[in-house]
């Protein structure tokens, strides 16, 4: 019988001196001119699940997408494994990529294929398994998210949360070591929202894997996670476990935990004097 | 996958209708059939005192069927005439004694060599030269011819 | 004086980006050709694009085909017939048709048609992040979805413009020799008289090949580099039909006097 080849080119982490599987040291990222992160410092052990939270524009896409090697840092490393992700050649790119699954917002399912093809893709395009095999796996990963009765079903048919957990099988069809999630609780019904969080858990306990979620979704992180960075304009503010985040009185963090209307971050947006503002109106 | 054999058909059947095309215009517009380009063919050289508009690849024909094409026109430096070559389909074999006369397809239509045989037993070999030639006629000698006779007709007549 | 400068100014800014637009659209095409390894190999994701591009186009490409002969037929016949050369119909029909408007007008639609399709389809993979997740997934998004779609597209557009052709010859027929009675032998006879396979037919399939290329490089492109919003897809699913067809006439311009010049 064949071998089975399952990784055309497997990527080999070095062996961790500390067992944090994501290191970001002293990060600054410029975009034309424009500063987005400027000195992060982060780790990620190994079986975590972490939040990175904090409001839009703070930078933290640009966190995922620079570990994720789409982004190379202007000063600074980001090392996955122990190997710094912006030095490695295209092929060891490649080769790290097929170990991390990314789940987008809203899902970025292939609109042309069904669920089934979608899940499958990453399986054809990177393995040799036969088809039989390939089949097994993809009814398992949809079942896992319980949708495995809509796996003949084309994207454009999907609710917005089931095209959510189909693209987290997706995600996940090859039991990656690092799963990152950008705003997975998006735009979510409270039933889907509780679905996709049991899930992350869940799946990062049971692949042993490590998980990063993006989001500024308070409440469902909380309750998931087992850290949390909070950041603000580029830099890292703060960070805590779940439990130490809620009783914090930083004022930013306090504002944010508890969605006060006004805080650190004003309700008003700067403009003139209000009694100016009515009277030179009323005058014209 | 049951979508992935109708599409494989349907994309088979527009390569092939769109070949067929191709195959329509090669064959029955044009002139891919009549002679053919892969036909072995001698060359055979005449000189001109005047081409007229004869081009390169203008039809070489006898009795009205095209046997043959112009290859190459050139000018000869010596004798200050035209020496024309043409390939003529070795199908058709022409006695030596073969002349060419430079015709015109319609009163106002593209020129071509018309070849009449002689009656020579010898044939014409690759690179033989035609000896009888007769040149295009060029309209404005005509033109100039036909005035010059009236010209002496009415002279004739006032006499 | 400031309006002038502004304006100026406004005139500069508006060609060097032009520019570096295309020097960019440049460096795509070479990616696009560099990673074609893997569309040569999985021949079967080319076939799926040629279907959407190809065979969809089919119904309106043979359609136009025949209503452009029609024409061409009536017209012709119109003008040639008072000097009395109303059996040089079919010369006139297929020499306009092979030479100039089948690879032109065929190009023009395919252009509207497929080309639009495919930026809009490009456009909407890059706004809903499939591309960004494609590339996560260690797939290379040019090598999977831009490469097959261009090399459909170039294989489609000749075959397309030469059915474009046929179809004009027999509409011309229908109407010339059927409808208003030219003989039917001297149509045909002129016609293969006049028609020369080097000069004409081939040069019309060149023509048509490089509008192929040049029709589908600009559909993937503006696909690739629209912003990802619904007014970035469509105002580049509108410059793919503009500029395709305003480099279609000006690449047949030259190389209609690069072909037939003299002849």
């Amino acid at each position: 019988m064949r071998p089975l080849r399952f990784w055309r080119c497997p990527f080999v982490p070095t062996k961790p001196a500390t067992d944090n599987l994501v290191e970001v040291e002293n990060v600054n990222f410029a975009y034309d001119s424009r500063q987005i992160l400027k000195g992060v410092n982060l780790a990620i052990g190994r079986g975590q699940v972490v939040a990175i939270m904090g409001l839009s524009g703070c930078g933290k896409t640009t966190l995922l997408r620079l570990i994720g090697g789409a982004l190379r840092p202007t000063q600074g490393e980001v090392r996955v494994g122990g190997k710094a992700v912006a030095k490695l050649s295209h092929d060891e790119l490649f080769a790290l990529r097929r170990r991390m699954g990314m789940l987008f917002q809203f899902g970025a399912l292939f609109t042309d294929m069904s669920c089934y093809d979608n899940v499958a893709f990453q399986m054809r395009e990177h393995t040799d398994l036969p088809d039989e095999l390939i089949d097994d796996l993809v009814l398992m990963k949809l079942q896992a998210v319980g949708l495995r009765g809509a796996h003949r079903l084309m994207p454009s048919e999907l609710s917005g949360g089931m095209a959510r957990r189909v693209a987290l099988a997706r995600t996940t069809a090859l039991d990656p070591m690092l799963i990152m999630y950008d705003e997975p609780f998006a735009g979510l019904d409270p039933v889907s929202m509780g679905v996709i969080g049991q899930l992350i858990r869940r799946l990062n306990d049971s692949l042993g894997a490590t998980s990063i979620i993006v989001t500024h979704d308070v409440a469902e992180a909380l309750q998931l996670v087992d850290y949390v960075y909070f950041m603000s304009d580029g830099v890292i503010i703060t960070q805590g476990t779940p439990d130490e985040l809620r009783v914090s009185d930083k004022p930013f963090v306090h504002q944010f935990v508890h969605g006060e209307m006004d805080g650190p971050m004003p309700f008003h947006y700067p403009a003139d004097d209000y009694g100016r503002d009515l009277d030179a109106r009323g005058a014209s | 996958m049951m979508k992935r054999k109708a599409l494989d058909l349907w994309v088979g059947v527009f390569v092939a209708i769109g070949l067929g095309a191709l195959l329509f215009l090669a064959l029955k517009v044009g002139d891919l059939a009549s002679f053919s380009a892969t036909a072995e063919t001698y060359l055979v050289k005449a000189n001109f005192d005047n081409i007229g508009g004869l081009k390169k690849r203008a039809p070489v024909k006898s009795a009205g069927v095209v046997v043959g094409r112009v290859e190459d026109i050139a000018f000869d430096t010596e004798t200050f005439e035209a020496t024309v070559a043409f390939s003529i389909d070795k199908r058709y074999e022409f006695p030596k004694d073969t002349s060419a006369k430079i015709l015109t397809a319609g009163l106002l239509g593209e020129q071509y060599i018309g070849l009449s045989a002689g009656g020579d037993t010898t044939k014409l070999k690759n690179g033989d030269k035609l000896k009888i030639t007769q040149s295009a006629v060029v309209l404005e000698n005509l033109i100039s011819q036909f005035l010059f006779n009236k010209a002496a007709d009415g002279n004739k007549d006032s006499k | 004086m400031n309006a002038v400068t502004g304006f100026l100014e406004r005139l500069g800014g508006r060609v060097t980006s032009a520019i570096h637009r295309l020097g960019f659209a440049s460096r795509f095409l070479l990616l696009t050709l560099q990673n074609s390894g893997m569309s040569f190999r999985r021949f079967s994701l080319v076939v799926r694009e040629i279907y959407f591009a190809g065979v969809l186009s089919l119904i309106i490409i043979l359609v136009s085909g025949l209503f452009v002969g029609m024409v061409l037929g009536l017209q012709g016949y119109d003008t040639l017939v008072r000097y009395g050369s109303s059996s040089a119909l079919g010369v006139l029909v297929a020499l306009s048709l092979v030479r100039e408007l089948g690879p032109v007008v065929a190009g023009l639609l395919f252009a509207s048609r497929a080309g639009s399709a495919i930026t809009a389809e490009i456009g909407l993979m890059k706004a809903t992040e499939q591309l960004a997740a494609m590339e996560m997934m260690a797939v290379d998004p040019i090598a999977r979805v831009i490469a097959p779609r261009f090399w459909a597209g170039v294989i489609s557009m000749p075959l397309l413009a030469a059915m474009f052709s046929a179809m004009g010859v027999f509409g011309g027929y229908l109407v010339g020799v059927r409808m208003i009675g030219v003989d039917e032998g001297s149509f045909w006879s002129q016609m293969q008289d006049a028609v020369d396979f080097q000069e004409d037919i081939l040069n019309g399939v060149i023509k048509s090949v490089v509008f192929g290329i040049a029709v589908t490089w600009i559909a993937v492109f503006e696909g690739y580099d629209a912003p990802p919003t619904a007014e970035g897809v469509s105002g580049a699913t509108t410059r793919t039909v503009v500029t395709s067809s305003l480099t279609i006439l000006a690449l047949d311009f030259m190389l209609t006097a690069f072909m037939f010049r003299g002849a």
